[in-house]
């Protein structure tokens, strides 16, 4: 498969798609990922020797997949994945980012960081348990960071003798539990990873199943309104003002686009000050262009000389974001040291930067029930709960739910200047 | 309308944010180049993400004095070219001064004798943060780096605890003396360079392209026949046509057979290879852990 010659030319309109997969030891995950690896020819020829190596030498019986993405020392010793590990492969239609993340309840930061950037989560079911805790759990965190697509791989289907009423019964049950969460797509796909069943190619032991592989799926899933195209926000980060002769009075604003679509002579807004302008120009390094759209990163000038820096928002006027210092959000702790309540930290969101109080844990979520405890305030590593901060300054914002970037946030401790809370706000 | 962006443009689009976000969060900062392929990527970025400004980076090479000379006239160009500051950090001089010490015998290599001086020229030039061009797919112990990555003020990286980073919101704060490596490009593949590099027609060295070179063989790679690698009596010299996939110290960077002489054949003998780019550097084979080992204590 030689799907990068240049003689082939599409490759550079090939599409990026970001997905997490999360598991523990014996679900398959690892020989999943090998097989997609191997089979799109990811894995080279000395890196299968380094880790037919190292399992040779750990006295493993068979090539442990898992050393490929263990990469530190402590995990290849303790046999663990301390952390999220990314793998890249393509096939001519696209390019894949995997994070890695393991699945066990200890390690609920690992997966809430690899699905904060993800497109795509895919869930893996063991055929002979059915659905089980973890299942909730990850189904739960794909939920809460609002992973768009989910695909939940049933597999294992070689030791339930490729049984459809196994998949069906998994696939009712799993979609009785989904039903009160928040997810807009939801995939099924039998498989066997050990044997390759649907994964890039079709398996011919389940001839009842119509739908596509998985491979053929992560190619073709809709990612085109992943991004939100209706809010126009643009979170200024950097004032471009060129000290030269040329361009003496250029005052540029860069930023990525966080939603919606940009367009040249459109009537805009900056944030706090709230004084209008409108756009003269979408600039980039090739030269202007007439629209932007998330997640571009271009330098916008405006018509008027108006007062905008570093953590300043410019949003269309008849369309502007939540402004408020008092902020509900879901907040997943990522720290050994809990949350303290009324405590003060650093808080970054967009480009902007301030400081913020705990005024009010509301409750705690069980991850594996989704049971809300209202009892039990006590925030710490890898619990997961709804809080209110109220901030310093103004916070300009939408939904996480509505926009993923205009509703994410991170909480600092200000004394060791760790990141120790990632929050979505409500 | 098809909003849609290219796997090139989104990962162009994501390292320009990071680029805008260490002239935002740092007062200092360095761009590492080496002359080589990722460290002309990410130039080009930076190129990008500031125009129509210069970029307000120094930039910052550290020379192990046994670098390919076509390495360091490429470099002193692009200096000249787009008028840049450069700093260099020099193993030579550290060698000189006590520093570090020389490694001898045959496989002898001043790599992981670039760490010292590197350090020293973050120090003395107060560089708050350090861009380097390293990307996760090449090293496994890389696959677990940040893109904002601390650094205590040792110099030294502890991947056991690393701050989480989510979303695209990337925290810099550090205490004074401490500083930050930024990795723009960890999220691409040696492919997606190269076809970067076509798409965009940015100049590479020489040394990727196919030439005629005195080489010898050694533990199965080809190395420059050159004073500064010592060989043994049975290791002889011949002449073949090879070039470089990644460029590095002379004395332990292999090269490899080819008749690739434009970036479409570079682009055609990667999609075919079997073997990782980094399969030709010695310094990864010293032992597992080797690259795990040398970031830990302030390599790039």
């Amino acid at each position: 498969m030689d799907t990068n010659k240049v003689d082939n030319k599409g490759y550079l309109d090939m599409e990026l798609l970001r997905f997490s997969t999360a598991g523990s030891v014996d679900d398959g995950k690892s020989t999943l990922i090998g097989r997609l690896l191997y089979d799109s020819k990811a894995i080279f020829q000395d890196q299968i020797e380094a880790i037919e190596k190292a399992s040779a030498q750990k006295g493993d019986e068979h090539i442990n997949l898992a050393l490929l993405t263990d990469g530190l020392r402590a995990e290849r010793e303790q046999g663990i994945t301390i952390d999220v590990a990314y793998r890249y492969f393509s096939t001519p239609k696209r390019k894949f980012i995997i994070a890695d993340t393991p699945g066990h309840i200890q390690y609920t930061r690992n997966m809430v960081t690899g699905a904060s950037t993800s497109n795509l989560s895919i869930i893996l079911v063991d055929s002979r348990n059915g659905i089980i805790e973890q299942t909730h759990r990850h189904t739960f965190i794909a939920s809460l960071l609002q992973i768009p697509h989910v695909v939940v791989c049933i597999n294992k289907m070689d030791l339930v003798d490729w049984s459809q009423e196994v998949f069906e019964k998994i696939k009712a049950e799993y979609s009785a539990f989904v039903s009160k969460l928040n997810i807009k797509d939801i995939t099924f796909i039998p498989i066997s990873a050990l044997n390759g069943d649907n994964v890039v190619d079709r398996s011919e032991n389940m001839p009842w199943y119509k739908g596509s592989t998985l491979l053929y799926h992560l190619e073709t899933v809709h990612i085109g309104s992943d991004h939100n195209h209706i809010d126009c926000r643009f979170p200024v980060q950097y004032v471009i003002r060129p000290q030269s002769v040329e361009f003496h009075d250029y005052r540029g604003y860069a930023g990525r686009i966080a939603g919606g679509i940009f367009k040249k002579d459109d009537k805009i807004m900056a944030l706090p000050s709230g004084f209008t302008s409108s756009i003269k120009s979408i600039d980039t390094f090739e030269g202007e262009i007439e629209q932007a759209f998330a997640p571009m990163s271009v330098t916008i000038t405006l018509e008027d000389d108006i007062d905008i820096s570093r953590g300043d928002m410019i949003v269309r006027e008849n369309n502007v974001p939540k402004i408020g210092q008092d902020i509900e959000l879901m907040i997943c702790w990522l720290n050994e040291t809990p949350l303290k309540l009324n405590g003060k930290y650093a808080l970054m969101h967009t480009s902007r930067e301030c400081r913020c109080i705990i005024k009010d844990v509301k409750y705690k979520i069980n991850i594996n029930t989704l049971h809300r405890n209202e009892e039990d305030k006590n925030i710490g590593l890898n619990d997961i709960g709804r809080i209110s901060v109220r901030t310093t300054t103004p916070l300009f914002y939408d939904t996480y739910r509505r926009n993923r970037n205009t509703g994410s946030l991170i909480i600092i401790d200000e004394q060791t200047n760790e990141t120790v809370g990632a929050g979505m706000i409500i | 309308m098809d909003y849609n962006l290219t796997h090139l443009k989104e990962l162009e689009s994501e390292s320009i944010f990071v680029l805008r976000e260490v002239a935002a969060q740092f007062e200092n900062p360095a761009l590492m180049f080496s002359g080589g392929k990722d460290s002309i990527v990410c130039l080009h970025l930076a190129r990008k993400a500031f125009y129509p400004a210069n970029i307000p980076f120094t930039l910052l090479h550290v020379d192990t004095g046994h670098n390919f000379p076509e390495t360091i006239d490429f470099r002193d160009e692009i200096v000249k070219k787009y008028n840049l500051r450069l700093v260099v950090a020099s193993v030579q001089d550290a060698i000189d001064t006590g520093l570090v010490k020389e490694e001898k015998g045959y496989n002898a290599s001043r790599n992981s004798l670039q760490i010292a001086p590197l350090l020293e020229a973050i120090e003395a030039n107060k560089f708050d943060c350090a861009i380097g061009g390293a990307r996760r797919d090449e090293e496994k112990a890389r696959a677990k780096e940040r893109f904002f990555s601390h650094r205590d003020e040792f110099g030294q990286w502890n991947p056991k605890n690393q701050r989480p980073e989510l979303w695209n919101i990337f925290n810099g704060r550090k205490e004074y003396g401490e500083h930050f490596r930024v990795f723009p490009i960890s999220n691409w593949t040696e492919m997606d360079v190269w076809q970067y590099i076509y798409q965009e027609k940015i100049d590479i060295p020489n040394l990727y392209f196919t030439h005629k070179r005195q080489v010898f063989q050694r533990d199965g790679q080809w190395l420059a026949a050159t004073e500064v690698i010592q060989r043994r009596p049975n290791e002889e010299v011949v002449e073949k046509d090879v070039r470089f996939r990644t460029i590095g110290d002379m004395t332990c960077t292999g090269a490899v057979e080819s008749h690739a002489s434009s970036l479409e054949d570079i682009i055609n003998e990667v999609a075919s290879s079997r073997v990782t780019e980094r399969g030709g550097r010695a310094d990864d084979k010293r032992s597992e852990a080797a690259m795990e080992d040398r970031k830990k204590q302030g390599y790039f």
